[in-house]
């Protein structure tokens, strides 16, 4: 039964929902919220599910970091190792967020295999989820050749020749190969608008491709729902499992209770 | 969220003062933070006052004032307005298309269309194309040939470009392979490994304190004597060339490219770069199989070859 509420919590929700209200109005967004995180997913959805959130989350550590890190880095051959000396040594608590950044950029891409590999193994790339599956593809490409161009950024001894391999092997690719690296280079040569060329694809170019394959992506979750594992009951249509999930908390909604287990009681 | 009523009529703005005196108070308080503080107390105060005031309106729900209901047309009224009544021309069916609205569809997206070629080309190529255009190779003073003994193999750094400084600067191995037919002969190998590139070191030891530096118009050149018994090796994946740059192990796919040179009064200066398929024999007698300058890891011969048919400017 619910519990009635009184006077001052009635006044204290209408002034909170209030300017969700007036957004919600003009807008739409709350609904739209409401219906992107509260959506029906599979009960046996388990801890494997969490690796594409776990993947965006690393995404947007990355993209909070990077910018962060834009406000002091400099692209230019004469001051980038030096503005990456005074971002590491100098300013205050800049070696954690470059951390964070050049590890969670390792971590990105590991997550993005961890969850493709999950797709693969539970078949959650079959009809109808191919394009999903594709788009996917798209990201990991986009992943890391974001990666690729960051890597030159320290401008070191390791960042240059790494960057020379990379292009290099990409000249190798037969017909286009050799063009894709001038295309990269920037020329014949890598030269010094070859740093603020991958700064640019680094910070701009592909971000923008990223969030845009983000979205289409999580679009296509949306629509077509959560896939279940394939050792799924309630997806074959036989009987659920007679062992009880266990209750869980956050955004899924919560399987029935054990047996046993009594609700607490209403104040 | 609940409904509320009235939600389909236009929402009429509430009639308060709260809002103007808490933006006052605002105003007050940016100016004062650059004025003066007590400017800044004041606003604070006033923005606290109203800003309360108003929550405290929205909250009781005094603000929710209702619109007025929509006017009923009069039988006595003089005229209807245009968006009463009957329409006067009948809905069109749904899908029914009209001449005019299937031209301002084509015009709408082929200007669209048009604009977005306009902008994105130029863009496209001022990325692209400076890639390609203007690339030439710039000749490098190394300073008198009298810096390079005969039969000597010397490590030679020098900036390609001096518009472009220090990331341009090259590596090459240099040997004096004596006169040949009165006229002086060379072999100057360059360090970027065939395979991806990775700079290719002197197998064997480098005298770094006979270490000479020369002042050509390229900027300062660095001359060390190396001997290389063992060819040159790239640390990077193991490939490994003889003292003519052939390959003999490793992933590279051919040897090592090589420099063009001239003797200009005296003085040894670097041409443009080319690549080397295999070559025959060794010092000023060397047979060289020459091809266009071509990318690490890319064939220059065989039928591998043949997946590199054309090569960009270089």
């Amino acid at each position: 039964m619910a519990r009635k509420r009184s006077a001052r919590q009635q006044t204290m929700q209408r002034a909170v929902m209030y300017p969700l209200d007036w957004l919600e109005e003009r807008s739409g967004l709350v609904g739209g919220v409401r219906y992107f995180l509260f959506r029906k997913v599979p009960s046996d959805t388990d801890w494997w599910h969490t690796l594409g959130s776990a993947t965006l989350t690393a995404f947007l550590v990355q993209l909070v970091t990077g910018v962060i890190l834009a406000m002091y880095y400099q692209p230019d051959p004469q001051h980038a190792h030096a503005s990456i000396e005074h971002i590491q040594h100098d300013l205050t608590l800049g070696w954690l967020v470059r951390g964070m950044h050049k590890w969670g950029a390792s971590v990105f891409i590991i997550l993005m295999f961890m969850h493709m590999g999950r797709v693969f193994l539970f078949g959650a790339y079959k009809y109808p989820r191919e394009l999903n599956w594709i788009v996917g593809v798209l990201l990991l490409a986009t992943g890391l050749f974001e990666g690729l161009t960051g890597y030159l950024l320290p401008f070191d001894q390791t960042a240059y020749w790494a960057s020379v391999v990379a292009i290099n092997i990409n000249g190798t690719a037969p017909f286009v190969g050799p063009y894709l690296a001038s295309v990269l280079r920037g020329g014949s040569e890598i030269g010094p608008d070859v740093l603020a060329r991958f700064y640019s694809l680094h910070m701009l170019l592909v971000p923008g491709a990223l969030i845009g394959l983000i979205l289409l992506h999580l679009y296509l979750v949306v629509r077509l729902g959560v896939s279940s594992p394939p050792w799924s009951r309630e997806a074959a249509g036989r009987e659920p499992d007679p062992e009880p999930p266990p209750v869980r908390n956050g955004l899924v909604q919560p399987g029935p209770r054990p047996a046993g287990v009594r609700r607490r009681p209403a104040e | 969220m609940e409904d509320r009523p009235g939600d389909d009529r236009p929402q009429l703005p509430p009639p308060s003062l709260w809002p103007v005196g808490f933006a006052v108070g605002i105003v007050c308080l940016l100016v004062g933070l650059v004025v003066s503080w007590p400017a800044a107390a004041v606003g604070a105060g006033l923005a606290l006052v109203f800003g309360f005031l108003w929550a405290r309106e929205v909250a009781t729900g005094r603000a929710q004032v209702e619109g007025p209901p929509p006017a009923e047309p009069s039988p006595d009224a003089p005229a209807v307005p245009a968006h009463v009544g009957e329409a006067a021309m009948p809905k069109p069916e749904p899908g029914e298309r009209f001449p005019r609205s299937r031209f301002l569809e084509g015009a709408t997206l082929g200007l669209g269309g048009l604009i977005g070629v306009i902008v994105t080309l130029p863009a496209a190529g001022f990325a692209i194309l400076p890639g390609f255009l203007k690339q030439k190779a710039h000749k490098v003073d190394l300073g008198p040939i009298t810096d390079f003994e005969e039969n000597k193999w010397k490590v030679v750094t020098f900036i390609r470009d001096p518009s472009q400084g220090e990331i341009s600067r090259r590596t090459a191995f240099v040997r004096n392979n004596g006169l040949l037919d009165g006229v002086p002969s060379f072999t100057i190998i360059s360090n970027r490994c065939a395979h991806v590139g990775c700079p290719v070191q002197p197998g064997g030891p480098v005298f770094q304190k006979q270490e000479k530096t020369t002042k050509t118009r390229n900027g300062a050149v660095l001359i060390t004597p190396v001997l290389p018994a063992a060819g040159f090796i790239c640390p990077c994946h193991g490939g490994s060339y003889d003292q003519e740059g052939n390959r003999i192990a490793g992933p590279p796919v051919r040897g090592l490219d090589r420099y063009e040179f001239d003797i200009v009064d005296g003085r040894l200066v670097l041409g443009n770069l080319y690549s080397v398929g295999k070559v025959e024999g060794s010092g000023k007698t060397a047979r060289i199989k020459r091809y266009e300058l071509t990318g690490p890891g890319q064939h220059v011969d065989g039928p591998e070859a043949w997946f590199y048919p054309l090569q960009p400017p270089h």
